[in-house]
């Protein structure tokens, strides 16, 4: 009987991916995003250049910290993103895990060296922060120990990811292992509250008021804003490349088993002849 | 659960006619401990103030010696597929490989804490809770190590790659076992301490063979 023409199995038919793997079409993924990602990129130079100019140059100095306040503009969007970037490998590894969507797998591949960056400079920034303003480059302070934890997490992370010949093991075993770490965020955000060290608690996320001026405030939000956007454009753009140079790979090895075959028909006539 | 104890039963005979990995886990740790005195000074001071958390860093990276085999040789013979065909959900085989490395890796740094305290002149009062720790921790390093092992598993550099994912999340455990053996050997409690580090290996305790099982599930 011809396969073709067989009487459908009985019972429904199997559920189409639905909404969820509408995306998981690289042609399509590569459009959209294609489109996206030259708004997202001007839109972050946009926000970008106005909040570093404004936390930068022109907002006032704090009247105890001077001049060394404008470090914390570059500083706290760091922190904020290394825990929020974080938060979304976390979600990514769930659907990499529990919907084996392709592209949760890329995502989560290439936002981890942009995340162990975004940690690397946080650290880099509150360090040079914390000489002036508390005396020492680095205190074995619960917050910054955590943050160092969520820094070795990211790197271990973007390693995992690499070390494995077969990519989608890879992409697997870095899901689990960044569901493992993420025990690690709730320790990062609660730090402050939980041990009473040298690093301050939340200053802008109080339930009542933020305890910064508006003077400060706005410029250091909009910094904030356009550094998630810069994070989101290169996050995007790098998945792109990822998922081209996959293409470009699948069709370097088409094209190599297309010049090979004429020449082992050959071979396997000669040793036949 | 029985197949549980086999599995567990096997992995202890193997380790008995090796006791040579087990016995170069307990000697590296000594000899850990015995590098601090050359490079902080004999001072006895110095050395007691040092001692709690050199004790700690010491039997970690003891322990964490034997993990990058701990599925590769039954990777390669092919005896951790059988293992997974059992029966035995695949998190039940990872716990019995962590609770099989505590016994043949943790609990013989137990019996070494004695000599290494003694050479880092840790007071004596202080030396029941530095076991308490010790064991506790090797316990958390045991189970964190075999979902180490189990992600790390048929990765390039695995070895280098192990610690790199273990270590920076056994940090808690360094914290409250070093605070606990700090607390007694001031004369203090060091109940709280250990209670936390309890509760961690409480935590431990379900999920790391969870997520050592589901790693292993791949393949």
């Amino acid at each position: 009987m011809d396969t073709a023409d067989a009487p459908p199995l009985a019972g429904p038919a199997p559920a189409r991916g639905g909404s969820l793997h509408r995306f998981a079409n690289p042609g399509r993924f590569l459009r959209l995003s294609g489109r996206v990602l030259p708004w997202l990129s001007a839109a972050s130079l946009l926000v970008l250049a106005v909040g570093v100019a404004w936390g930068l140059f022109f907002s006032p100095p704090d009247w105890q910290q001077g001049e060394t306040v404008r470090l914390l503009y570059i500083h706290v969007p760091m922190a904020w993103l290394s825990m929020g970037g974080y938060v979304g490998l976390a979600i990514g590894s769930v659907f990499a895990l529990v919907w084996r969507h392709p592209l949760a797998d890329l995502a989560c591949r290439e936002l981890s060296p942009v995340g162990a960056l975004v940690t690397a400079l946080c650290l880099a920034t509150g360090s040079l922060w914390g000489k002036p303003m508390w005396g020492t480059w680095w205190v074995w302070d619960a917050r910054l120990t955590s943050v160092l934890v969520l820094f070795f997490l990211w790197l271990g992370h973007a390693a995992l990811v690499r070390a494995f010949d077969d990519q989608e093991r890879g992409a697997r075993m870095g899901a689990i292992l960044a569901l493992i770490g993420a025990v690690n965020v709730p320790v990062v955000k609660f730090s402050v509250d939980w041990w009473n060290t040298l690093h301050q608690p939340a200053s802008v996320t109080r339930i009542n008021a933020p305890g910064l001026h508006v003077d400060i405030l706005y410029p250091l939000l909009v910094c904030a804003l356009g550094f998630t956007l810069a994070f989101a454009a290169l996050v995007l753009a790098r998945v792109r490349a990822a998922v081209m140079e996959r293409r470009i790979r699948t069709l370097q090895l088409a094209a190599a088993r297309r010049a090979e075959s004429p020449a082992m028909q050959a071979a396997a006539r000669g040793v036949e002849g | 659960m029985k197949a549980w104890l086999a599995l567990l039963a096997r992995e202890l005979r193997l380790a008995l006619r090796h006791p040579g990995d087990s016995l170069a886990a307990v000697l590296f740790f000594v000899l850990v401990a015995a590098l601090f005195p050359f490079g902080i000074g004999p001072a006895p001071e110095a050395l007691a103030r040092l001692a709690p958390g050199a004790l700690l860093a010491a039997a970690l990276l003891a322990a964490l010696l034997p993990l990058e085999r701990m599925f590769g040789a039954d990777a390669e013979d092919g005896t951790l597929d059988q293992l997974l065909l059992s029966g035995l959900g695949p998190s039940a085989v990872a716990a019995a490989k962590a609770a099989a490395h505590w016994l043949t890796t943790g609990l013989p740094l137990l019996l070494a804490t004695p000599v290494a305290a003694a050479m880092l002149n840790l007071p004596v009062p202080a030396w029941p809770a530095a076991m308490a720790a010790l064991g506790m921790a090797a316990g958390f390093l045991s189970l964190l190590g075999t979902a180490g092992a189990a992600l790390t598993l048929g990765a390039r550099r695995g070895g280098v790659l192990l610690p790199l994912l273990v270590l920076p999340l056994a940090i808690p455990a360094v914290i409250f076992g070093a605070a606990g053996i700090e607390a007694a050997a001031a004369g203090l409690s060091p109940a709280p301490y250990l209670l936390l580090l309890g509760a961690l290996l409480a935590a431990a305790l379900p999920l790391a063979p969870l997520a050592a099982g589901a790693a292993l599930r791949v393949e």
